[in-house]
């Protein structure tokens, strides 16, 4: 697909009832937008609390109480429970916000996405390194323009 | 005496590039293919030698929340700190800031009529501290000032990309018309395409990137036809960052340009990582 024919496909049609009609649908995706920040915003405030080690150690020593302390919904503490990455997505988490309880969890980023995409974390590494077959030997790697190129040319006859 | 904008410094702002150069894996294999092309940058700024850094970047939940979130916020502080975001980075050191030379800025943007958010007070994530990490490894202190301006890339509806292009574009003018000697470094940080949540996490577009690359000196305004969710089906989630690229091409004003160098490497972590250097013709 090109960028260009893909500005000209088609964009979800849906009742006005529903905000979400107005959002792009993209496979395997959820937009973060108003419904879900509104939906997510106690788990997202809980995970913004990390941003303090107290906070991380507080949620470590007693995860129950600590998730009281933010109100989370019904939805959303269950699927901080069961550590499901997809559920929290669901209720409402945003990733920029959840990758800071992934930290306390001992999660990366490729073991989120290994949870997320049903693979093992070697299999998610390998998809992520076989996307390098996509790029063609002029769009990979190092380019040098004329400025770059002949300060190394000077530097290697110096 | 006007300020001058001396070119741009493009970069991917992934975490785990903090990590690899915690543990000096600049030179590991996996890592090697995106740090060869920090030499080049290094150099280029030794020699038009900045005093001052105008970055567009995005903020992970380290300053800004749900509670508030501002499209687009720049800093009018004395000094920036860094702080720690939850997941194990280093804390980076602080920024110093140029309050004039924003609120000099912060009043031609609302003139121009972009209603943005003025922050006396900021803190500034990694989004920043790792551009500059790769730039000048060795500083005690930064050697530039800092004006730093936040576009939200985190909570639909984003600004389109042409309204990011635009807003680079009146940022630009204020500098030009900044009466200082300062020798001004525009930078857009973070991308390029990378996806980090949902069934499709994982994702990379490295012909949507191709077409970035490929347009962002002669022809931007080519990357400002796409709706930011558009582009965020073209580059992923993440790849929504190229929204701080477009900004800062924005500010290079319409003069030619020339490439000085230009680097592109899958993956590092789950992104495509990209950096590229552009200055006056």
């Amino acid at each position: 697909m090109s960028p260009s024919s893909s500005a000209q496909s088609d964009c979800t049609a849906g009742s006005s009832a529903d905000p979400r009609s107005l959002r792009r649908a993209i496979p395997g995706t959820a937009l973060f937008d108003g419904d879900l920040a509104m939906r997510g915003f106690e788990l997202n405030a809980m995970c913004y609390s990390f941003n303090d080690a107290a906070n991380r150690a507080a949620f470590v020593s007693d995860e129950e109480a600590y998730c009281r302390k933010y109100g989370l919904t019904e939805e959303q503490r269950a699927a901080v429970a069961a550590r499901d990455v997809l559920a929290m997505l669901d209720a409402g988490g945003n990733v920029y916000y959840l990758a800071k309880l992934a930290g306390i969890l001992g999660l990366n980023v490729q073991d989120l996405g290994a949870l997320q995409t049903g693979r093992s974390v070697a299999d998610f590494k390998a998809m992520l390194v076989a996307a390098r077959a996509g790029v063609d030997a002029d769009l990979g790697g190092l380019h040098l323009g004329q400025r770059a190129s002949g300060t190394a040319q000077h530097r290697e006859n110096a | 005496m006007m300020a001058q904008i001396v070119g741009g410094y493009f970069t991917s702002h992934v975490p785990a590039i903090g990590g690899a150069i915690q543990r000096g894996d600049q030179q590991a294999e996996y890592w090697s293919p995106f740090f060869d092309g920090f030499p080049s940058v290094r150099q280029w700024l030794g020699d038009v030698s900045p005093d001052v850094a105008v970055v567009f970047y995005n903020d992970h939940g380290l300053n800004f929340f749900l509670d508030a979130m501002p499209t687009f916020a720049v800093g009018a502080a004395a000094r920036y700190d860094n702080a720690d975001e939850g997941w194990g980075l280093p804390v980076y050191k602080s920024f110093e800031g140029h309050p004039n030379l924003s609120w000099h800025v912060i009043e031609t943007l609302v003139e121009a009529e972009f209603d943005i958010t003025t922050c006396q007070k900021m803190m500034v994530d990694h989004a920043l501290s790792i551009p500059f990490e790769l730039a000048w490894p060795d500083a005690e202190a930064w050697p530039v000032k800092l004006v730093p301006i936040a576009i939200n890339t985190v909570q639909f509806p984003l600004p389109s990309p042409r309204r990011c292009f635009a807003l680079g574009q009146a940022v630009g003018r204020a500098l030009r018309s900044w009466k200082g000697d300062e020798r001004i470094v525009v930078m857009g940080t973070g991308g390029l395409s990378h996806q980090l949540e949902g069934a499709r996490a994982g994702f990379m577009n490295p012909e949507y990137d191709r077409f970035c690359l490929d347009h962002l000196a002669d022809d931007p305004a080519a990357l400002t036809r796409h709706s930011a969710e558009e582009v965020a089906e073209l580059a992923g989630t993440q790849g929504v960052e190229i929204l701080n690229w477009i900004a800062a091409r924005g500010a290079l004003g319409d003069a030619p340009l020339a490439m000085v160098m230009r680097n592109y490497h899958v993956p590092i972590s789950n992104t495509a990582a990209a950096t590229v250097v552009l200055e006056p013709a």
